[in-house]
């Protein structure tokens, strides 16, 4: 236990006095725990350096061999260094800083990092070569379970943790730049300040937690140009600097992923950045020397004792052998040298070299290339450097080894992909800095050149580009291997050994040795490693690199942790308004899509006996429901739909059934008929999204012609059923319309007053089979049309029923749910709806290959089916077999609650369809059991009479204290309801005095006007497609869509506003319909509310990008919004709206990042 | 990710996109014979190459559009509306 820190920091064996551009803060100690013992570091220590300093050199046991491995890079890709965290694995530990009462422990070791069983391999090293696992524990393979149980035991990796509740954030944004610069170096640097000189915002993306890269560890004259660059840095406004992450992919369009840690308050933060340019000035990687004992805790890379010594205050070693081949190397020897360690220098340019390291555990000492030995502690190497190309391979090039200077060169790039620094050429520091200056200028050029595209996809081009100055050269040796073998692959334990034998078992191509060594497949993930075994592959099999090629690198660059790619979960829902009312009341919820419905609210049968007996009343606002203006819609629908339209009278209902192009049964609901040029046209609940384009494609790309005008009304309105035979009964006490057969009858619709709520849409159908008016209230007043009718009916027996009664109580009455009785090959004329046809209408969609199909009399036909026995309800899915094979399948079955036995609707060959034929059905426990084909569809009522007033059954449950009465309806006053709920005002106030703050302006008006996008109605609105101005009167008119705007205003002004569109004067056919209901609509305001959108979507809302007055719609949170940039009082604000059941949803995801944004510093 | 460039809202993300599949002409269904007919249903050029695609601009401007695109470059060659002559570029 350590008392006194400061005390025990001061005499760690192997701290150094304080350097001159160390991170540390010596200030302060803090105490850590490393396999449970304490230890102390100071802050700006990482895991690595804090534990070096007190000379611990082993923090991991190898893959295979269960190897020692101690410091070889000093940076986030050390391999040998890979610990574990309190509950999270796999935490690098060279590059995570150390915190205060961080357990730190060493990770995949059994039982201990100082006695690990696995070592036992190193033993018998030589017999486990490539691919010994496959080879032997792949027979027999009945004893595979207990090799797998030993070999868990043998595999890599740090604990997981059991529970998702470790206490960590994660998040997800997006971001748009001119210029995202990939790399935080002196290069990297230069051009952001460069590009954003030249009027380009810049986002620099850096690896360590401090920018300026080899220049942090670098002499005191490059430690103040580092403090030159890092002032200029500070007086750009127009760069976001992002340390500790890293560009992890470039993508399509310069589309690139972020990966940033240690954001305060989070742990990981995913951010999707749109750039105009990418520059990637990754600088270079150091190799490692592959030779014996390569692996030895105390041989390091020059890069890595350099970072020990001057950026952490660490002595490596005490006795040094140096084998340096660059001028990096040399600069190590002078490190090593001022750190009072003793350094024997071997100049690999003049012929020095070291065969191998002798130790065991430990380095101990070398072997030298003139067979001396020395004794040493420590080995470092430069030999060499790999180009992190990652990035550019991505953008579409590929590389071009060239021998001269041993590396990867850029080769091909688009012309929004450039390269600045030492991944570009050589040079002196002077000379990078000159070239990455005029790359931060080009790419500033080409990403705000006045026509420039963000996001386009751009050819590749070889040329080089003329106005970058041409960089030198310079000769490296090309040291891969020495003489001995030794390790490549540090994660995964490959030797250059391993790698000759691939080769010889003839996986002679780098991608095949990759793959079956698992070479470059380790955590590093090639960074260290894959030039070494292209190198190896190169030289067994005597072709040389360049031919040899290398493997592919792909994304991510840097591990993402799985937290931060789920990151925000965007799971859209959809509620009716009265889906309060349902949650109270018990409705068990059925997920539909996105909606959420009541299936049951207590027994579906006494919800089937009471609409059968009674009335009940169901929710179906999900009904998907469009408005059809315009002289062409009969020959529209004409088109849509197999049957015919020409005649339907205002006021009349029908049924429709559509099918795609090759005659497949696609949806089916009814139409009415409202006016002269105005429909409501209907379709199935799961089908409303899918039958808008569907429509919408007729219109826009195959009949233009036609003059239609359609709009999407789905949520506009609350949709219930009142179904039974006491549900004219009921209306009546609520509605001022004239119920009576002869006013109303069957397959007719009216517009009137229900529960005191006007423009209500009423039609009588019949889905369930019984004597039902279907009521589209506008949906604001939806709740209290629902209450009103269960109150006004208790005395009735009214109940409300789910969608699980309704399913039976259509599979009753034999009515098809398209997608669940069909399927992707049921034509109309197997839908037993062949009637429906009009194969002499000159065309429908679907209508050649119906004839076709009429004319071969092919296909199955769907028919009513009844078990013999009635208690039997063969599942869903069973099959119809004759002699053992499948011949047809049971679609829909169920228990029947009015005839108390089995029911099914089923496909079955056109043979079989003969009323009276018996068919064997085959249930999922293989039985077989008889069932008899129906005469018709219907199980229940088959001649319709209960759909015909006063022919229904005379009610047999509640009993009536009250006659109906039509003159006296019952009626409170209705109540128009916003659909979203924004927090009490306690939780507000705190919001409010944040800085972004949310308004329910859901109850606005908003009229939708429909006209031609350059005619008449658009100039005298004179506000065009993606903008927004107030009027003189002060509704704010929004170009929504090309051709169609909406207009808000306060609430109660719709008339208003509709009056004044019909009287303008101008010559055009203009639809006008009141949204109002349709959309759930919000203010966004405050100085955040752009970084609040910019986690929901992936919109540039820039002032540049986005002024105010733009008007567009995106995708928000997965929810196709509206946004309308309109400030208000000079403050920054955006009005978003969605359809209406989407805004509950909405506005929670809004509500969350106003929240978390609330208490975060600007 | 590619962005197409919406004739009317200009570059979006191609998430904001349905895809329509390669644009084809539907024969006249009074005289098209089976051959034609499922040609047109289910026959796709599926090219390494240009192409022309229809997109539905799903969730914004809710236009279709007609797209000319390289499958192996990803690059748009050509975008224009549907009304527009084929020689369009927008």
């Amino acid at each position: 236990m350590i008392t006194d820190p400061t005390a025990a920091a001061a005499c760690l064996p192997n701290r150094l006095p304080p350097q001159p551009g160390e991170l540390i803060d010596r200030d302060r100690c803090i105490t850590f725990t490393w396999n449970g013992r304490q230890h102390v570091a100071h802050p700006g220590d990482t895991i690595t350096s804090a534990l070096a300093a007190a000379g611990v050199r082993v923090f991991s046991r190898s893959f295979t061999y269960s190897r020692p491995r101690g410091v070889l890079t000093a940076s986030y890709l050390d391999p040998g260094c890979t610990v574990q965290v309190g509950a999270e694995p796999n935490v690098r530990g060279s590059h995570r800083r150390v915190a205060a009462g961080m357990a730190v422990s060493a990770q995949h070791v059994w039982p201990s990092l100082e006695h690990d069983v696995k070592t036992a391999n190193q033993l018998v090293g030589r017999f486990l070569t490539a691919g010994f696992y496959y080879k032997t524990f792949i027979r027999p393979r009945r004893l595979w379970p207990a090799y797998e149980r030993v070999l868990q035991k043998f595999a890599s990796g740090g604990v997981v943790p059991d529970t998702t509740d470790d206490g960590l954030r994660y998040d997800k944004r997006y971001a748009h730049v001119d210029v995202l610069v990939a790399g935080g170096g002196p290069a990297g640097m230069v051009a952001a300040i460069a590009a954003a000189k030249a009027g380009a915002s810049v986002m620099l993306v850096e690896e360590e937690p401090g920018l300026g890269g080899h220049l942090r560890y670098g002499s005191v004259a490059e430690l103040t140009r580092l403090r030159e660059l890092r002032d200029a840095m500070a007086d750009s406004n127009s760069i976001e600097v992002l340390t500790d992450a890293v560009v992890a992919g470039r993508y399509d369009g310069n589309w690139c992923s972020v990966v940033e840690r240690d954001v305060p308050g989070l742990h990981e933060r995913l951010t999707k950045v749109r750039a105009g340019a990418l520059i990637v000035a990754a600088g270079l990687v150091e190799r490692p020397y592959v030779i014996a004992g390569n692996d030895l805790p105390g041989v390091m890379l020059s890069t890595a004792v350099r970072r020990l010594i001057n950026l952490y205050g660490v002595r490596p070693g005490d006795r040094a052998v140096v084998l340096s081949a660059n001028p990096q190397g040399d600069a190590a020897v002078a490190d090593l040298q001022r750190a009072g360690v003793q350094v024997w220098a071997e100049d690999a340019r003049r012929g020095g070299d070291i065969v191998r390291v002798l130790g065991r555990g430990s380095v101990e000492g070398v072997e030298l290339g003139d067979g001396r030995r020395l004794p040493c502690d420590l080995v470092v190497t430069a030999t060499g450097w790999t180009a992190p190309t990652s990035l550019l391979n991505m953008a579409g090039d590929t590389p071009v080894y060239d021998p001269r200077v041993a590396r990867f060169l850029p080769h091909q790039l688009p012309d929004d992909v450039l390269v600045a620094g030492a991944l570009a050429g050589d040079g002196d520091l002077d000379t990078l800095m000159d070239h990455a200056r005029a790359v931060g200028e080009l790419a500033a050029e080409r990403a705000t050149e006045p026509d420039a595209v963000r996001g386009r996809v751009l050819p590749v081009r070889t040329a080089a580009d003329a106005a970058l100055p041409e960089l030198e050269l310079h000769d490296h040796p090309a040291l891969f291997r020495g003489r001995t073998h030794g390790f490549i692959d540090f994660s995964e334990d490959v030797t250059s050994r391993d790698i000759q034998a691939a080769v010889i078992e003839g996986y002679d191509s780098p991608e095949l040795a990759k793959r079956y060594t698992t070479a470059t497949m380790g955590p590093s993930q090639g960074k260290l490693e894959t030039v070494n075994t292209v190198a190896e592959v190169a030289a067994a099999t005597g072709i040389g690199i360049g031919a040899a090629g290398t493997t592919t690198w792909r994304p991510p660059y840097a591990p993402i942790t799985l937290g931060a790619l789920a990151g925000r979960q965007f799971e859209p829902v959809r509620v009716s308004p009265m889906q309060t009312w349902h949650e109270t009341h018990g409705a068990v919820p059925l997920v539909s899509g996105a909606w959420i419905r009541p299936d049951r609210y207590g027994d579906p049968a006494t919800e089937v006996r009471a609409v059968r007996t009674a009335v009940g009343i169901i929710d179906v606002t999900p009904i998907g429901k469009f408005d059809l203006h315009g002289p062409d819609v009969p020959a529209l629908l004409e088109l849509l739909y197999v049957n015919r339209w020409q005649q339907l009278a205002v006021g009349r209902v029908r049924y429709g059934l559509m099918c795609t192009d090759d005659g497949v049964v696609l949806d089916d609901g009814v139409t009415g008929r409202l006016g002269d040029d105005h429909y409501l046209l209907t379709t199935t609940s799961s089908g409303a999204s899918g039958i808008e384009a569907w429509i919408e494609n007729w219109l826009q790309t195959e009949r233009p012609d036609l003059d239609v005008h359609v709009t999407p009304l789905t949520t506009a309105y609350a949709s219930i059923n009142v179904a039974g035979p006491r549900s004219s009964e009921l209306l009546s006490r609520v509605t001022n319309l004239d119920l009576s057969s002869e006013a109303f009858g069957y397959m007719h619709v009216r517009t009137g007053t229900v529960a005191g709520v006007d423009d209500c849409v009423v039609w009588r159908i019949g889905f369930t089979g019984e004597l039902s008016y279907e009521l589209h209230v506008p949906a604001g007043y939806g709740l209290h049309v629902w209450e009103t009718l269960l109150e006004a009916g208790a005395d009735l027996g009214v109940r409300p029923f789910g969608v699980e009664a309704q399913r039976i109580l259509r599979l009753e009455k034999g009515h098809l749910i398209v997608g669940q009785d069909t399927d992707g090959l049921t034509r109309a004329g197997s839908a037993s709806l062949g009637g429906l046809l009009q194969l002499d209408k000159p065309d429908f969609v679907g209508k050649p290959e119906l004839v076709w199909q009429d004319r071969a009399g092919s296909g199955s036909v769907l028919v009513g089916l009844q078990p013999v026995d009635p208690i039997e309800v063969p599942a869903e899915a069973s099959q119809i077999v004759v002699r053992g094979s499948t011949v047809g399948r049971i679609t829909s079955s169920r228990h029947s609650p009015t005839l108390n036995r089995g029911i099914c609707l089923a496909h079955v060959p056109a043979s079989m369809a003969v009323p009276g034929t018996t068919v064997a059905v085959r249930l999922p426990d293989r039985r077989e059991i008889p069932a008899v084909v129906q005469k018709q569809l219907a199980h229940v009522d088959p001649a319709g009479m209960r759909l015909q007033r006063g022919d229904a059954p005379s009610p047999t449950v509640g009993a009536d204290t009250r006659p109906p009465n039509n003159d006296r309806p019952v009626v409170s006053v209705p109540v128009c309801r916003s659909p979203i709920t924004l927090p009490e005002p306690p939780a507000r106030s705190k919001a409010m005095t944040a800085d972004s703050t949310l308004t329910d302006l859901s109850l606005l008006t908003k009229v939708h006007v429909r006209g031609h996008e350059h005619g008449p109605l658009a100039a005298a609105l004179g506000v065009a497609f993606l903008h927004a101005a107030r009027d003189p009167d002060g509704v704010l008119v929004t170009g929504s869509e090309p051709g169609a705007w909406t207009l808000i205003g306060e609430p109660g002004t719709a008339d208003q506003i509709r009056t004044r569109l019909q009287a303008l004067p101008i010559q055009e056919r203009i639809t006008v319909i009141d949204l109002s209901h349709s959309r759930a609509m919000v203010r966004l305001t405050g100085s955040r509310a752009r970084t609040v959108l910019s986690h929901l979507c992936a919109i540039d809302l820039q002032d540049s990008a986005t002024p105010n007055g733009t008007c567009l719609r995106t995708s928000v949170a997965k929810v196709v919004t509206d946004i309308i940039r309109n400030d208000h009082d000079g403050r920054l604000s955006y009005l978003l709206h969605t359809e209406r059941a989407s805004g509950s949803y909405l506005v929670g995801q809004l509500q969350q990042l106003v929240d978390e944004h609330a208490d975060q510093p600007g | 990710m590619i962005t197409l460039p919406c004739p009317w809202c200009g570059p979006r993300n191609v998430t904001e996109f349905a895809y329509g599949g390669e644009a084809g002409t539907r024969p006249d269904p009074a005289t098209a014979d089976p051959t034609t007919w499922r040609r047109y249903l289910y026959t796709q050029a599926n090219p390494a190459g240009p192409v022309t695609e229809t997109w539905l601009h799903r969730a914004g401007c809710r236009r279709f559009l007609i797209v000319d695109r390289d499958t192996t470059t990803n690059e748009i060659l050509a975008v224009r509306r549907p009304a527009d002559p084929p020689e369009v570029q927008r």
